[in-house]
């Protein structure tokens, strides 16, 4: 039985479906990410689950018990909150205390789990100090310990690191997958930030618009989106509108305006006639000379218009003589040499015939 | 230069304008003559026949005992007054409880003692003056906590519920360890206001009650004395004093934790 159960939840605030019928489940010691752009309904669904909210419609379920009309102060589960809200009057020590003390705990219980939770963050010497004496990355770290000391059954972090720089945020991404092996607690964290989903999470729901459009693990959400929001959210990505010319289970023949025919991965239950898009990663993409000659099923002739040169990766935007453009990633591997095409340069683009993936309107 | 100069000078007068009535209300209280014309020699002679002055006596302990206790009800009030203006925003509350620290004060007095005979059919004395002092004090209290609270992250409360904490228990250990600076000096300040209250005092006073201002009134109707400086001189320094540590309370913004 899965921990955590979300059935056919609904939320409005007025006239806005702040949520719309989400099924999902969390399965005990799972990190999963609620992933979406802002307003997609991620945070309300955080705050129904720690009971701040309810929904209008549907149930939640926690250890297969309903969560309807329980306070939160009676649900085990803690939130991490994104300004971290960590209590300013109370030193690190008593923050981490005040779960344990509102459980009832003995005092000699609360300063030993205490002492263990500030080992696991690596805080023992800032015991005593308060919040404002702390920086990001500390505050951060105390708001985790807070939210972990009394093992609640479930961890919501709502997006956690989003105050910090870029660097520290990194480290952070880090730390919180080792500490969430350690603690082995779940966790249920919401971000807009897709790497940062990517690189955490075990399974991630794709949430816009109130919708999960799809919930599955990182590889699966990157390599075989299901609609044209997920390819696109989740990493960069190239679409081509299409129309379907033939299918069968070796492959489909796309036809692209001005563009021409492209082969496809087959998709199950396509017929010819429909309307779509091809959706391909810009590292299936190969960059050739166009004096070079073709050696991949699907080759077009294009122009250099732009390109981002990253250190390890190049990233060339693509004209294509009939004007679309695509993006396409080279990896800068090649000992002595960084950059292999200038603006301007004609090239030819090329992928792999089972490359690529063919998304219905 | 020359611009400093300007600016000095203004100031200077500023604050002369300011504080030369009272230094010579505090320099004449230690004056050896019974005239406020010239400086004679110094002397306590004054505060001691203050103390021996059964009216002034009576009338300073009403002043404290009203002040003590009407400020500790709007305290009471007002701070409840303040969480809920800033937890539920009703629109209603903020203008209900502040309308009378706007209100003219002569306008309240006439009005409260109206309600309190004609209305409620009161005996004018020391319950009615209470009662006013309440009601013109709750709105500074209300306006400082609620200003307190504006400043606060408001997940800190979400917070401690979601760690375990009922309603009653984030009260008590979060939200007013958070805001008793400004339950204090609100405090402070509604006690000032009440100690040293003329005009709604004057209304709805009644025959024979008298507080510390309207007794300091009553003598000043026949003279100036050193013995009205004194008592001035007295009060002054309770305000003050007060003044003093309600800023130095509430004025330091608490270092917040997000």
């Amino acid at each position: 039985m899965a921990l955590l159960e979300l059935r056919h939840i609904t939320r409005r605030f007025g006239d806005l479906e702040a949520v719309k019928d989400v099924t999902l489940s969390v399965e005990a010691g799972e990190f999963f990410t609620l992933l979406g752009p802002s307003g997609c309904g991620k945070t309300t669904i955080l705050r129904m689950i720690a009971g701040f909210d309810e929904p209008d419609e549907g149930e939640l379920f926690l250890d297969g018990q309903p969560l309807a009309g329980i306070p939160p102060e009676k649900r085990p589960v803690h939130t991490v909150f994104q300004s971290y809200a960590l209590f300013p009057h109370l030193t690190v020590a008593g923050n981490i205390a005040f779960p344990l003390e509102m459980a009832g705990r003995t005092r000699d219980e609360i300063r030993r789990r205490v002492g263990e939770t500030l080992a696991l963050v690596h805080l023992e010497e800032k015991s005593a100090a308060f919040p404002h004496e702390l920086s990001g990355g500390q505050k951060q770290r105390v708001a985790l310990a807070r939210g972990l000391v009394n093992k609640p059954r479930l961890l919501l972090l709502d997006e956690p690191l989003g105050a910090l720089d870029a660097k520290l945020r990194e480290r952070m991404q880090v730390e919180l997958i080792a500490l969430q092996r350690e603690v082995g607690v779940t966790f249920v964290f919401v971000t807009h930030a897709q790497q940062e989903a990517l690189a955490l999470s075990h399974r991630i729901a794709v949430m816009n618009a109130g919708r999960v459009e799809q919930a599955d693990v990182p590889e699966a959400l990157y390599s075989l989106p299901k609609s044209r929001f997920v390819a696109d959210f989740i990493g960069t990505i190239n679409l081509i509108d299409v129309d379907v010319v033939e299918s069968n289970r070796h492959g489909l023949l796309l036809r692209a305006a001005g563009i021409g025919d492209i082969a496809a991965p087959a998709h199950p239950g396509i017929a010819a006639g429909r309307h779509g898009a091809l959706a391909i990663r810009p590292e299936h993409l190969r960059v050739s000379p166009h004096s070079e000659s073709a050696g991949l099923k699907n080759h077009f002739l294009g122009t250099v218009s732009e390109y981002l040169f990253r250190g390890d990766v190049t990233i060339y935007t693509i004209r294509l003589d009939n004007g679309l453009s695509l993006e396409a990633l080279t990896t800068n591997a090649a000992p002595g040499r960084a950059r292999f095409h200038e603006i301007g340069d004609r090239v030819r683009v090329e992928w792999r015939h089972d490359a690529g993936i063919y998304l219905a309107d | 230069m020359k611009r400093g100069l300007m600016l000095w000078s203004a100031t200077l007068v500023t604050y002369a304008f300011l504080y030369i009535p009272l230094a010579v209300v505090v320099l004449f209280s230690f004056n050896d003559s019974e005239l406020n014309a010239s400086w004679v020699g110094f002397t306590t002679r004054w505060y001691a026949k203050l103390l021996g002055d059964e009216t002034m006596l009576q009338a300073a302990a009403n002043s404290l005992f009203i002040a003590l206790v009407s400020s500790l009800i709007a305290t009471l009030l007002g701070t409840m007054a303040g969480i809920a203006m800033h937890r539920w925003r009703p629109p209603l509350l903020p203008f209900l409880v502040l309308t009378p620290v706007a209100m003219p004060e002569i306008l309240l007095g006439v009005s409260l003692l109206l309600f309190f005979r004609q209305v409620l059919d009161l005996t004018l004395g020391l319950f009615s003056i209470l009662l006013a002092h309440i009601t013109f004090s709750i709105g500074f209290v209300a306006i400082i906590v609620r200003a307190r609270l504006a400043g606060m992250d408001e997940s800190i409360f979400e917070a401690a519920r979601d760690l375990g904490a009922t309603p009653w228990k984030t009260f008590v250990r979060i939200t007013f360890p958070l805001i008793v600076p400004g339950v204090i000096a609100g405090y402070l300040m509604a006690f000032t206001l009440s100690i040293d209250d003329f005009v709604i005092t004057f209304f709805v006073a009644g025959v024979g009650m008298s507080t510390l201002p309207l007794q300091i009134y009553s003598m000043i109707k026949v003279a100036v004395t050193p013995e009205v400086n004194a008592v001035s001189t007295l009060l002054m320094a309770l305000t003050l004093t007060l003044i003093a540590i309600a800023s130095r309370v509430a004025l330091p913004p608490l270092k917040r934790g997000t």
